[in-house]
């Protein structure tokens, strides 16, 4: 039954919300790990006393236990560790916001420091979602602010946040510390006003990539007097101009600062006076990296050099947003230190990349634009022997525009980087070639994401399908967590996948397979797929069916332009009573279409949601 | 073999077009309205394709055997190659901005007998451009004001912004300006004057 079914579930992410209710018991029953008390129902018999100290010592014991998958398997040994582990959940992990509604989830939690609450599907990135879809944060922010006055930390990810929700941050908690918005969308700088001048304990205010409007507020102004107890403040999403001498006062009030991501309004001028009050600095983020555009002619240029060398603690290095690459040779003191470096909105080509990169031999993380070309890919593999990620996007992200990097590339950083562990690359041709050379002189590989970015390409030499390269990818990587496939595939690809990667817990497919069996292989054989997302392959309700026992452990599927009718889809929503099956309509789709355009389905304990949007139906 | 054609979307003008070449030899079949996502239409385009292909358009020389063999125009697909619309804008930027620098629009005073070129990015706000205009056609637009417009002249300058709309200059923040900026007018006489009371 399904509730077994829940019990039995492999340990992922999200325990805490799929724990079928039943496991919350309101009655004095047996308490079984009590071994000393008398164990029967009797409440007037009972003494409280063995059962109080044991329960007391397991408090003290699970404070210890601090990762989520550790404390939801304690939190199914008895009801007893329920309610202790329950207890003493200082940090609450969320992994979809409709899992599980705020009311239940603070009842349950009741001494929450931190939460991390996760949104929308990751393809509403690409606008594959309309907007005003849904996760919005204001339910959980007035739950919070009812349960938890002592909450310290907020981290957000692809949820909706308004200027509003931010107010209530601020003036409901006082000690709150850290607030981290990640692809969040919503609010402005007035919310950011409202949220720094209120919150006087914040030590981290963290923007990545978000989207915030621009109601010209002079938020950096509204960070109060005195000395500040900020530790982390990035905001080089933020694309609007700020006040730059309110932020350089408030770097020189802030002695705890160790990491500062500027935009891209902050000049290269601005970065040195920041960076020579501010030499403790271990996370810049650069800017602009390029003077201001009315500049004086004569004016001596500041000692950027010396400026970088006196940040000795500096290890991770970002921006260049506007990037003028004679300034580039500024960042040489730094190289030998780095352990991670953001060039992807850095246009820079391969030989004014190497005199920087052959100085990184401590580098683990790059980031960087295909704009170095296959050479310099070649010049990093000779260096950074201690790389673990390498992220290269395109400068021209069309499917037709040219490559410059390729299998070349990659088989070089196979051959140089033998630490590997997770790798974004984007490039218009690859061989199945390199990467099955990837797959066997890169163990470690626990993400391999390749977008070859025309669509159905095949490999250039063979003529072949990308289908061995893929397989080699799950044969060879046994620690293989996340992957994402491109190219032209056939369902032998996918058949690979499901035999081997037992441990895939995330898979993204575009433009693949040739029929069901292709999603078949997938859902029958990877037991610990949690994400999986498609677009635009020929997998229909057939192949839908076969994933039925496994998607209560799921934390969602999307489906996008596939062959998916409404039928189909309806009948998954009657057979599974705690999935949420919503059908999202795109443009010009009307309601009662047979096929379906986008289908996103998840686990909840809460049935439908009630915030669904008109072009959302729910099944 | 009859190649397939499309009356749902187009006039079907192909079909009646006069060409120079034999009946049965034509270039492939292009699409030139992309269409994002219609499973119902491509559903019915499946003939002896086993493939579905519900959110592009165009058939691929590699895999249609009865095709020719120029490759086909790709109608971009929405959200493909999957990278943030923020990191796409702001490499477009890049892009945009390197190859054309500056940001020259054409300024036209009335009576003047020709037109000059500008370029808005050399200034940082409104008081430098209004400065330079008067310098380069020796006039004043006077002060301006959010209710009155510019007194003080018979001169007041505007543009015309991206929806082909005249604007006042000076009432939306420098940033937006030019952005929409598409070229100037400086505008005299009783016009001129006239804007002030709208």
């Amino acid at each position: 039954m399904r509730h077994n079914r829940a019990e039995r579930m492999s340990e992922d992410d999200e325990r805490q919300q799929s724990s079928p209710s039943d496991l919350e018991f309101t009655s004095n029953k047996a308490r079984n790990c009590n071994a000393t008390g008398s164990g029967s129902g009797h409440p007037e018999f009972q003494s409280p006393f063995p059962d109080q100290v044991l329960e007391n010592v397991l408090e003290n014991v699970l404070h210890f236990l601090t990762s989520r998958r550790d404390r939801n398997a304690a939190s199914l040994v008895c009801k007893s560790w329920y309610r202790v582990e329950a207890l003493t959940r200082s940090e609450l992990f969320i992994g979809n916001c409709y899992a599980v509604s705020p009311d239940r989830a603070t009842a349950r939690f009741i001494r929450v420091r931190a939460l991390h609450l996760k949104g929308k599907p990751r393809f509403a990135d690409f606008n594959l979602m309309p907007p005003d879809w849904g996760a919005h944060f204001n339910p959980w922010a007035l739950a919070l602010a009812k349960a938890y006055p002592w909450l310290e930390k907020v981290y957000l990810k692809r949820m909706s946040v308004t200027d509003d929700d931010l107010a209530t941050l601020a003036e409901s908690f006082s000690g709150f510390k850290e607030l981290v918005l990640v692809c969040c969308d919503g609010f402005g700088t007035s919310g950011l006003a409202i949220f720094v001048s209120k919150c006087r304990q914040l030590r981290v205010l963290d923007l990545i990539e978000s989207e915030v409007t621009d109601d010209e507020t002079d938020w950096i102004s509204c960070f109060p007097e005195g000395e500040s107890h900020l530790e982390s403040l990035i905001f080089d999403c933020v694309e609007c101009p700020i006040n730059f001498e309110a932020l350089e006062r408030l770097v020189a009030r802030s002695p705890s600062l160790k990491k500062l991501r500027l935009n891209r309004h902050v000049s290269i001028g601005q970065l040195y006076r920041l960076m020579i009050r501010a030499p403790q600095l271990t996370h810049l983020g650069t800017g602009s990296f390029s003077p201001l555009e009315v500049a004086g002619q004569g004016d001596q240029e500041p000692d950027y050099v010396t400026a970088f060398a006196a940040c000795r603690s500096l290890v991770c290095l970002s921006g260049f947003r506007e990037i003028i690459p004679d300034y580039l040779p500024a960042i040489y003191p730094v190289c030998s230190n780095l352990t991670s470096l953001n060039f992807s909105y850095a246009n820079i080509d391969a030989e004014q990349l190497k005199p920087i990169i052959s100085n990184c031999h401590k580098l683990q993380v790059f980031w960087v634009l295909d704009s170095i070309c296959d050479e310099g890919l070649q010049a990093v593999a000779a260096t950074c022997k201690e790389l673990r990620e390498l992220r290269v996007f395109p400068i021209d992200a069309r499917e037709d525009s040219d490559g410059p990097v390729s299998e070349v590339g990659l088989q070089a950083i196979s051959e140089g980087c033998r630490k590997l562990q997770s790798i974004l690359y984007f490039c218009q041709r690859m061989t199945n070639a390199a990467v099955i050379a990837m797959s066997k002189n890169c163990p470690d590989l626990v993400v391999f994401r390749l977008c070859i970015m025309g669509r159905h390409r095949p490999d250039p030499v063979t003529g072949d399908p990308m289908d061995d390269g893929f397989g080699a990818i799950v044969m060879n990587c046994k620690k293989l967590t996340r992957l994402a496939v491109s190219g032209l595939l056939t369902d032998k690809a996918f058949d690979y996948i499901g035999r081997y990667g037992k441990l895939v817990r995330t898979l993204s497919v575009a433009f693949a397979g040739d029929s069901d069996m292709g999603l078949k292989y997938v859902l029958e054989g990877c037991p610990q797929l949690q994400k999986l997302e498609i677009r635009d392959s020929p997998f229909g309700d057939a192949a839908l069916r076969s994933g039925l026992h496994h998607y209560y452990n799921m934390r969602f599927l999307w489906m996008s332009s596939c062959s998916l009718t409404r039928q189909g889809c309806q009948e998954i929503a009657h057979a599974m009573d705690r999935l949420v099956v919503e059908v999202i309509r795109s443009i010009g789709e009307e309601e009662m279409d047979d096929s379906v355009g986008t289908l996103y389905m998840y686990r909840s304990l809460e049935g439908p949601r009630t915030d669904a949007p008109k072009f959302v139906t729910i099944l | 073999m009859e190649r397939r054609v499309n009356y749902q979307n187009d006039l079907n003008l192909k079909a009646t077009e006069l060409r120079l070449g034999l009946p049965g030899s034509d270039e492939p079949e292009k699409q030139s309205t992309p269409c994002i996502r219609n499973n119902k239409r491509s559903s019915s385009e499946i003939s002896e394709e086993s493939r579905s292909k519900s959110s592009y358009c165009v058939t691929e020389a590699g895999k249609d055997d009865h095709q020719d063999t120029a490759p086909p125009v790709k109608a971009q697909v929405v959200g493909w190659p999957p990278i943030r619309s923020y990191r796409k804008n702001c490499l477009q930027t890049k892009n945009n901005e390197v190859e054309g620098a500056g940001m020259y629009v054409k300024v036209s005073v009335d009576g003047a007998p020709y037109l000059r070129k500008i370029d808005l990015k050399v200034y940082r706000s409104y008081a430098g451009l209004l400065k330079a205009l008067e310098n380069m056609f020796k006039l004043t637009v006077g002060a301006y004001s959010e209710r009155e417009g510019y007194n003080g002249s018979d001169y007041a300058p505007t543009y015309e912004d991206k929806d082909g709309d005249w604007m006042l200059v000076g009432d939306v923040p420098w940033e937006m300006f030019i952005s929409s900026c598409k070229r100037l007018r400086i505008m005299k006489g009783s016009e001129a004057r006239g804007l002030g009371c709208v």
